[in-house]
């Protein structure tokens, strides 16, 4: 039985045993090479649900503060989102029916448009390959080199939190060094060029704060009028203090699932300052958001032995 | 008239010297329009750019006027709309959204001097799609993609030439006399009408007829608990929208000194309609979502008897979780 088929079976299982409320998976997109979030509340509805290379949308940004019972599918990345989520009081755990899936990783559909360089009307994967098709064109990629760039290198490809698995775990990555490990090499001057050169680009739609399942404030402080935090011109200087404040926000409580920076209509760079900020978490303080639902995060726990670097006269 | 594509770089060079040009530049993430000297640095770009042209009669940030506040009052220095400009490349769908803006910044009553400056100011070189894209309905919603509302001039590519359609005085002003341009035969006029044929072929079509007339008695409905339910609230469909236009005034001033922006806002936001009083008649993202669609299909409509949609397909293409307004049309059609 494929995943596809697993997953209608448990989401038609639970709506119909009256277990859940809901069951939030994956429909089929609209477009090539594009899912869309599905809310099942019926057994009819949950047949629609699907699994592929493009269901990239992290759906754990649809739970905090739900009162229904609710059944979602998640990838690993996912369910260290629900993880932290249920760490941060957001949602119950008996509220959530966690429909884990093994990933083998998504789809980088940007790259592969930039690839052909022409409109794809269609697309399939067969096997590990991944079929393109335009008008009297058809192009094949390995899947596994168009994969965004923080699934190549996954280490937590599998669910680390579910109450059923749709398909066989899979061998954890070693994919190499990460895309923050090469860029933090990096002079100064360079990197703080780049930045500055994506964060101009940025047009302050705030998709990546929305589709981060941990950005769930009630009001953002980029949103606040009284004090206002934040100007409201859209330049490289502001933008940069919006992101900054997001960071710093998700310090300990980012689970890299890269939902920002897919979502980013600008295609900012956004993985590279969340990944840094994760590396030094971990470095410091030996936490990784998500990952252990008995373990607190990082923020929430002090040991004698925490670094103080950041006191004065250290 | 038709111009050979080895001498539009001599006719752009020529245009320098009265007008700065703005023209698709490609970034990172997709073409944006952006100032440009003469035919190098850009590019048409083969499908519509990434932001609409709207940022070049609104932009995202602009400053309306500075002041400052002394113990002797206030000085107040007006900002100036720059001079004039031609701005290249821009698609039918584009150049009809112009028309809309112009109803809303320019029209009876109301009439914005920065927004109006820099329309009139501007040459609109519209540049006919011979390829639509898939997720382009223009001719759904009135327009086509060979349309010539909002544009100056059309241009019409050939292959080894352009064929331009002269539209306006401003455009007639641009190209008349200029050595540039020849005369246009039957041949191509035949060749240009072929094209358009074959692109209004492939547009796909949506069901709009009669949304107007459903939206009427559809503001409670059961329906829009459905829709926005995977909505994220975030600002892309609005902002990459080529006939969105909401906004906001905000004053920053530092030690006397003040500037008054306007910049872009947007309808999906909670803070768009939060009262001072901390009510929020909009309070959660079903109301804001409804809201989008009303004030494109129904208030616009009630408003100046047009859809305020021009079919250019960002807000599909660039929806982080795949809302299809094409989809929500046909939910509404059929509702």
């Amino acid at each position: 039985m494929g995943t596809t088929e697993k997953i209608r079976e448990i989401a038609a299982g639970l709506l119909r045993d009256g277990k859940v409320d809901v069951v939030i998976g994956y429909g089929p997109g609209t477009l090539p090479l594009r899912s869309t979030p599905l809310f099942a509340r019926t057994v009819e509805e949950a047949e629609r649900l699907i699994w592929d290379a493009t269901c990239g949308n992290n759906l754990a940004v649809y739970l905090p503060g739900r009162k229904d019972r609710v059944g979602i599918v998640v990838k690993g990345c996912d369910s260290r989102a629900v993880v932290q989520l249920i760490h941060e009081n957001q949602i119950a755990r008996e509220q959530v029916f966690v429909i884990g899936v093994p990933c083998a990783g998504i789809i980088d559909r940007r790259q592969v448009e930039a690839a052909v360089e022409r409109e794809i009307r269609a697309a399939r994967e067969e096997g590990a390959e991944l079929v393109v098709e335009g008008d009297g064109w058809s192009r094949r990629f390995n899947r596994e080199e168009v994969l965004y760039g923080a699934c190549r290198t996954c280490r937590h490809n599998n669910p680390v939190l579910y109450d059923a698995l749709a398909g066989e775990p899979l061998p954890p990555r070693d994919g190499g060094p990460t895309l923050v490990e090469i860029w933090e090499k990096k002079p100064a001057g360079e990197r703080r060029d780049f930045i500055l050169s994506e964060m101009a680009r940025c047009i302050r739609c705030y998709a990546c704060r929305n589709a981060c399942p941990m950005c769930y404030c009630t009001e953002c402080f980029v949103d606040s009028s009284t004090p206002r935090w934040l100007g409201r011109a859209t330049d490289a200087g502001e933008n940069l203090f919006f992101q900054i404040g997001r960071v710093l926000h998700l310090a300990g409580r980012c689970v890299a699932c890269g939902a920002c920076s897919r979502a980013c209509p600008m295609d900012i760079k956004l993985g590279l300052l969340l990944g840094k900020m994760n590396k030094d978490v971990l470095e410091l303080f030996g936490h990784e958001a998500g990952l252990n639902p008995e373990e607190p995060p990082a923020l929430n726990a002090f040991r004698p032995d925490d670094p103080e670097t950041f006191l004065l006269g250290k | 008239m038709i111009i050979r594509k080895e001498r539009v770089n001599d006719f752009l060079n020529g245009l320098r010297a009265g007008y700065r040009l703005y023209a698709p530049v490609q970034t990172q993430a997709g073409p944006v329009f952006a100032p440009v000297n003469g035919a190098t640095g850009w590019s048409w770009p083969a499908g519509n750019t990434l932001k609409s042209a709207k940022e070049v009669f609104l932009p995202q940030t602009e400053t309306l006027f500075t002041y400052r506040t002394s113990l002797d009052g206030v000085q107040v220095e007006e900002a100036r709309v720059e001079g004039r400009v031609v701005l290249l490349g821009v698609r039918p769908c584009d150049a009809r959204s112009l028309t809309m803006l112009d109803k809303v910044f320019a029209g009876e009553g109301v009439r914005d001097p920065y927004y109006t400056a820099r329309r009139e100011n501007t040459v609109v070189l519209g540049l006919a799609c011979n390829e639509p894209c898939g997720t382009c309905f223009c001719t759904s919603l009135g327009g086509s993609p060979f349309g010539t509302a909002g544009c100056d001039l059309l241009w019409v590519d050939l292959g080894d030439r352009y064929l331009v359609r002269v539209l306006t005085d401003r455009g007639k002003a641009l190209v008349e006399g200029r050595p540039e341009f020849a005369p246009a035969g039957d041949a191509d006029l035949a060749a240009a009408r072929e094209l358009e044929e074959g692109a209004l072929g492939r547009m796909g079509t949506v069901p709009v007829q009669g949304v107007k007339e459903k939206l009427d008695r559809l503001f409670a409905d059961p329906l829009w608990d459905r829709v926005y339910e995977k909505c994220l609230g975030c600002g892309t469909c609005t902002y990459l929208c080529p006939t969105c236009h909401c906004f906001d005034l905000t004053d920053e001033v530092i030690d006397g000194l003040g500037v008054r922006l306007r910049t872009w806002d947007a309808c999906m936001y909670p803070l768009f309609t939060l009262h001072a009083s901390g009510h929020n008649p909009r309070p959660t993202q079903k109301e804001r979502f409804r809201q989008r669609i009303m004030h494109k299909f129904k208030y616009f409509v009630d408003n100046f008897r047009e859809t305020a949609c021009v079919g250019c397909g960002r807000c599909i293409r660039y929806c982080p979780v795949n809302i299809d307004i094409r989809a929500v049309l046909a939910e509404i059609s059929a509702g």
